[in-house]
C-alpha cells in the first residue's frame, strides 16, 4: 500500500463546555488572580474525538459517516488544521484544501474578481498562481457576466458556485468535503461530483463526509464510521455502510418503542362523546375540528352506509391539519397491546420495505359484546391514509367478543417506500361507534435503499430488450440487503 | 517568535491584499470614494479650529508655542485618530474575521496587524491635507527635521501593533474588552499631549507656586508611550526642530519590548479562537 498522505495519531479533541456568563466572571478573577491561563483552561469539557488513529493512503477517497455530533467535522477540521488536538498528532504531507465552508472569507462589498484573489491567496495560492487559473475558476462557477460585481449582491448558490470553484481549483493533494453536496441544485451537485471523480482519477487523496450514503457507496475506496468519537468501524464500503444503517435502525427502534410507551401511558382514554366525530358517530375524517370530515380519512368506514366499501385517501393530505393522536371510546373493550412483528414473531419499530409485518393487538372485553369490528388504518407523516380496513369491510360478520382475544393482521410484504407511518387501531361497533380508539399512538418507520417515491412501492421487476445497455445494474452492485435480517435482539 | 516574523514575511502577499481590500471595502458603495481619505480629516480639522480658535481658547505657557493652534492640534490628531482607530479595530478584528478563523487555516494575527495598518495607510493619505492646512496658516518651509517623521510613525506602529495583538486575544475572550477600551481610549487622548503641548505642561509642573496636581500630570505624561511619540509629531513636523533623542528610541525599545509580549500573549491563545470567536 502506498505511503499514508494522511496521518492521525491517537487524535482527542476536548471542547469547553462552560457557560457564556461563567466566563464573566472569570475575567475578574483572571485580572485580580493573575492566572489568566488558568481561568481560559477547560473546566468541564465535551470530549468530541476520542483516540482516533487513522492512516489514509495517496489516492485513496476515503468516506467518513456517522450520526449527526459523532465526531466527523471535528476530525475534517483536525485534518485541516483549522482545529488542533487536544492531545496527539496529525501530519499531513502535501497541501490540501477543505470545502468545508465555501466562501468562507469573501468580503460582501467587494466584486467577485477582488474575492478571488484575496480567497486563492488566503488557500495558499501566489498572486500569479491565481490570475493563470482565474478564467478557469469564472467559468467552472459559471458567473463570467457578474464576476465584477460586488459579490454581496450573488445569490447564496453563485456564493456558493464560485466558492467551490476557488476552492477546487487550489489543485490540492488532498482534497477535504463537508456536506458541500447537501447543497446546490442538481445541475451544480453533478458537476461537483464530476470534479470529485476527475480529481480521483488523477490520483489526489479524498476525504468525503457525508449523510449522502449513496454518493459515499458511490465515491468511496474505503468508509470509516465514526461513533460517539472514535472509530467504530472502518473498511469496505457497503459492508460498513450496511453496519452504519443497522445501528441507525436500531437507535430507531428504541427511541419508538420509548415513545409508544410514553404515549400510551399518558393517552387518557376519552369517552365517546369527547371524540373528535363526537356523539356515537363514526370517528372519521376528524384529524381536525371541522375539516372536511367525512368521507376520506378513516378506516373505520364502516359507519358509514354507502362510503363502507371504499375508504380512499383522495384529496386527504392536501387540506388536513398534522396528525394528532389520541385515544378515545366507551371501553367496553380495550385494547390492552399492540405489537409489531417481523416474521420470527419478534417485535420491532422499525422494518425494512417489502419485509413482512405482522400487526398483533390483544384485546380485553370488559363486557361480552356481539357488535364489533376491528379496523387498522395506515397513515404516514403528511396525514394521508395509505391503507385502511377493518373486519366488517371484509365481511366477517361479529358473533361475540369476550375475555381476551388476539387479533392479528399479517402483511406478507410491507411495502410501503421509507419513512414514519403511523397506526389507527380500533375495536367499534359495525356503526362506527367506537370502544376502543387509538389514534396515531403506534408509530413505525420503514426504511429503503432505494429512495424511490410515493406511497407505496409497486412490487414490480425491470426487462430490458433491444438496443438499451446498463453501465451498471443494481444486480452487479453490492446487493441491498433488507436491513432486518441482521440479528437484532429488542427494541 | 522568529517562526511568527518568518510566518509573516510568507504572508505579505495576503496582508497587502487584505489591507488593499480593507480600504476599497470601506468606501465602496460611497459617491465620495476614497476623497473621503481627505475630507474626513479636513472636515475634522474644520470642527476643531472654530471650536479652539472661536468658541474656547487654550491658555498658552511660556515657551510652548502651539501658534498658529489649528495647525498644532492637527500634528497630533491625525496620528492619534490612527491610534484609536487601529486599536478598536484591531480589538474587534478576530470576532468580525471569525469565519477566516474557524473556517480556514489561517494565521489569526494577521487580522490585528491589518487592522494597524490599514488604518495607518488612512494617516498617510490624511497628511496631504495637512499640508495644505500648513501652507495656509503656518506659511514657511518645512524643516529638514520632518525626516525624522517616518521614524515616529514607525515606533507608533510598533506599539499599535503590540497593544492590538493583546487586545484582539482578549477581545476574543472577554468581549468587555471593546468598551473597557473604548473608553480607556477617550480618557487615553487627553492624557497624551494633543490639545496641549508636553511643554505647557511641564512648564505648570515646573513653576515655582506648582501644586501637586500639574506634577502628577506631568509625571503621567512621562510614563505614556504616546506622549513621547506625540512629542515626536510635534517636534519633527509642527517646530521643525530634532525629535527627542531619548526619549524616542526608549519608547521604542519599549513598543519592541510590548510588541514581543503582545505576540507571545497572542500565540498562547491562538488555539483557543477558533472555538470562541
Amino acid at each position: 500500500m502506498a505511503t499514508p498522505v494522511v496521518r492521525v495519531d491517537n487524535v482527542v479533541k476536548q471542547y469547553r463546555k462552560a457557560a457564556h456568563a461563567h466566563r464573566f466572571l472569570t475575567l475578574k478573577s483572571a485580572i485580580v488572580g493573575g492566572n489568566l491561563f488558568k481561568a481560559l483552561s477547560p473546566s468541564e469539557v465535551f470530549t468530541a474525538l476520542d483516540g482516533v488513529s487513522l492512516d489514509i493512503a495517496r489516492g485513496e477517497t476515503l468516506g467518513v459517516i456517522g450520526s449527526n455530533g459523532a465526531g466527523k467535522s471535528t476530525l475534517l477540521k483536525m485534518i485541516a488544521g483549522t482545529a488542533k488536538p487536544t492531545t496527539g498528532k496529525v501530519t499531513v504531507d502535501g497541501k490540501i484544501s477543505a470545502l468545508i465552508e465555501l466562501g468562507a472569507g469573501f468580503h460582501p462589498e467587494i466584486s467577485g474578481r477582488e474575492n478571488v484573489f484575496i480567497n486563492g491567496i488566503m488557500l495558499g495560492l501566489t498572486r500569479r498562481e491565481v490570475a493563470d487559473r482565474f478564467d478557469d475558476i469564472v467559468s467552472f462557477a459559471e458567473l463570467e457576466d457578474f464576476i465584477d460585481a460586488p459579490v454581496k449582491t450573488y445569490s447564496s448558490g453563485m456564493y456558493m458556485r464560485l466558492g467551490f470553484s476557488v476552492a477546487i481549483h487550489i489543485d490540492p493533494e488532498v482534497l477535504l468535503i463537508d456536506e458541500v453536496l447537501a447543497v446546490g441544485d442538481e445541475a451544480f451537485v453533478h458537476k461537483c461530483l464530476d470534479k470529485i471523480a476527475e480529481f480521483k482519477r488523477r490520483g489526489k487523496t479524498i476525504l468525503l463526509v457525508s449523510h449522502g450514503l449513496e454518493s459515499v457507496r458511490r465515491l468511496c475506496d474505503r468508509v470509516i464510521w465514526i461513533k460517539d468519537g472514535s472509530i467504530e468501524a472502518s473498511g469496505d464500503p457497503p459492508r460498513i455502510i450496511d453496519a452504519y444503517l443497522e445501528w441507525v435502525a436500531l437507535k430507531e427502534e428504541g427511541e419508538l418503542a420509548a415513545g409508544y410507551e410514553r404515549r400510551s401511558a399518558t393517552a387518557e382514554i376519552g369517552t365517546a362523546a369527547d371524540a373528535p366525530g363526537a356523539g356515537g358517530q363514526p370517528p372519521v375524517g376528524d384529524h381536525s375540528e371541522g375539516a372536511d370530515g367525512g368521507e376520506s380519512a378513516s378506516a373505520e368506514g364502516a359507519g358509514e352506509p354507502d362510503g363502507a366499501g371504499e375508504p380512499t385517501c383522495s384529496g386527504a393530505a392536501s387540506n388536513e391539519a398534522p396528525y394528532e393522536s389520541g385515544r378515545w371510546g366507551s371501553q367496553q373493550v380495550l385494547i390492552e397491546q399492540v405489537r409489531l412483528l417481523d416474521a420470527e414473531g419478534a417485535q420491532h419499530y422499525v422494518f425494512a420495505c417489502g419485509d413482512p409485518m405482522t400487526i398483533e393487538l390483544t384485546l380485553q372485553a370488559n363486557q361480552e359484546v356481539d357488535d364489533f369490528a376491528v379496523g387498522i388504518g395506515v397513515f404516514n407523516t403528511d396525514g394521508v391514509l395509505c391503507y385502511g380496513t377493518n373486519t366488517d369491510i371484509e365481511r366477517f360478520e361479529a358473533a361475540k367478543l369476550h375475555g381476551t382475544a388476539t387479533v392479528r393482521m399479517e402483511i406478507p410484504a410491507l411495502n410501503l417506500i421509507q419513512g414514519t407511518y403511523y397506526l389507527d387501531l380500533a375495536v367499534h361497533r359495525v356503526d362506527g361507534y367506537p370502544y376502543d380508539y387509538q389514534r396515531g399512538l403506534t408509530r413505525f418507520r420503514t426504511t429503503s435503499r432505494i429512495a424511490d417515491s410515493g406511497i407505496v412501492r409497486l412490487p414490480h421487476r425491470w426487462s430490458f430488450a433491444g438496443g438499451i445497455e446498463w453501465k451498471k445494474t443494481p444486480e452487479t452492485d453490492a446487493k441491498p440487503t433488507p436491513v432486518h435480517k441482521a440479528d437484532r435482539e429488542q427494541p | 517568535m522568529k517562526h511568527g516574523l518568518s510566518n509573516l514575511f510568507r504572508h505579505r502577499v495576503l496582508i497587502q491584499s487584505l489591507v488593499t481590500r480593507e480600504l476599497k471595502a470601506r468606501y465602496r458603495g460611497s459617491v465620495g470614494g476614497y476623497l473621503w481619505s481627505f475630507l474626513n480629516p479636513l472636515l475634522l480639522l474644520l470642527v476643531y479650529t472654530i471650536v479652539f480658535t472661536t468658541v474656547f481658547t487654550p491658555p498658552r505657557a511660556e515657551g510652548a508655542d502651539v501658534d498658529p493652534y489649528t495647525v498644532f492640534l492637527f500634528c497630533g490628531l491625525l496620528p492619534w485618530t490612527w491610534f484609536s482607530a487601529s486599536l478598536t479595530d484591531a480589538a474587534n478584528s478576530l470576532i468580525a474575521g471569525g469565519n477566516l478563523i474557524k473556517k480556514l487555516i489561517f494565521p489569526a494575527e494577521i487580522l490585528p496587524i491589518v487592522s494597524v495598518l490599514a488604518n495607518g495607510i488612512h494617516y498617510l493619505l490624511g497628511l496631504p491635507v495637512y499640508l495644505i492646512a500648513w501652507f495656509i496658516f503656518k506659511p514657511t518651509g518645512l524643516s529638514v527635521h520632518i525626516l525624522w517623521l517616518p521614524l515616529v510613525i514607525f515606533t507608533q506602529m510598533i506599539l499599535s501593533l503590540g497593544l492590538g495583538l493583546i487586545l484582539a486575544a482578549l477581545a476574543v475572550h472577554f468581549r468587555d474588552i471593546r468598551d473597557i477600551l473604548a473608553n480607556t481610549l477617550t480618557l487615553w487622548f487627553f492624557l497624551t499631549p494633543i490639545i496641549y503641548s508636553r511643554a505647557f505642561i511641564q512648564g505648570l509642573a515646573d513653576a515655582d507656586n506648582a501644586t501637586w496636581v500639574p506634577r502628577v500630570v506631568a509625571r503621567v505624561l512621562d510614563l505614556n508611550p504616546m506622549t513621547h511619540i506625540m512629542d515626536g509629531y510635534h517636534l519633527s513636523i509642527f517646530e521643525g526642530s530634532l525629535i527627542n533623542w531619548k526619549r524616542l528610541p526608549v519608547t521604542l525599545g519599549v513598543a519592541f519590548l510590548l510588541l514581543i509580549v503582545g505576540y507571545w500573549f497572542f500565540d498562547r491563545l491562538r488555539d483557543s479562537f477558533p472555538e470562541e470567536v
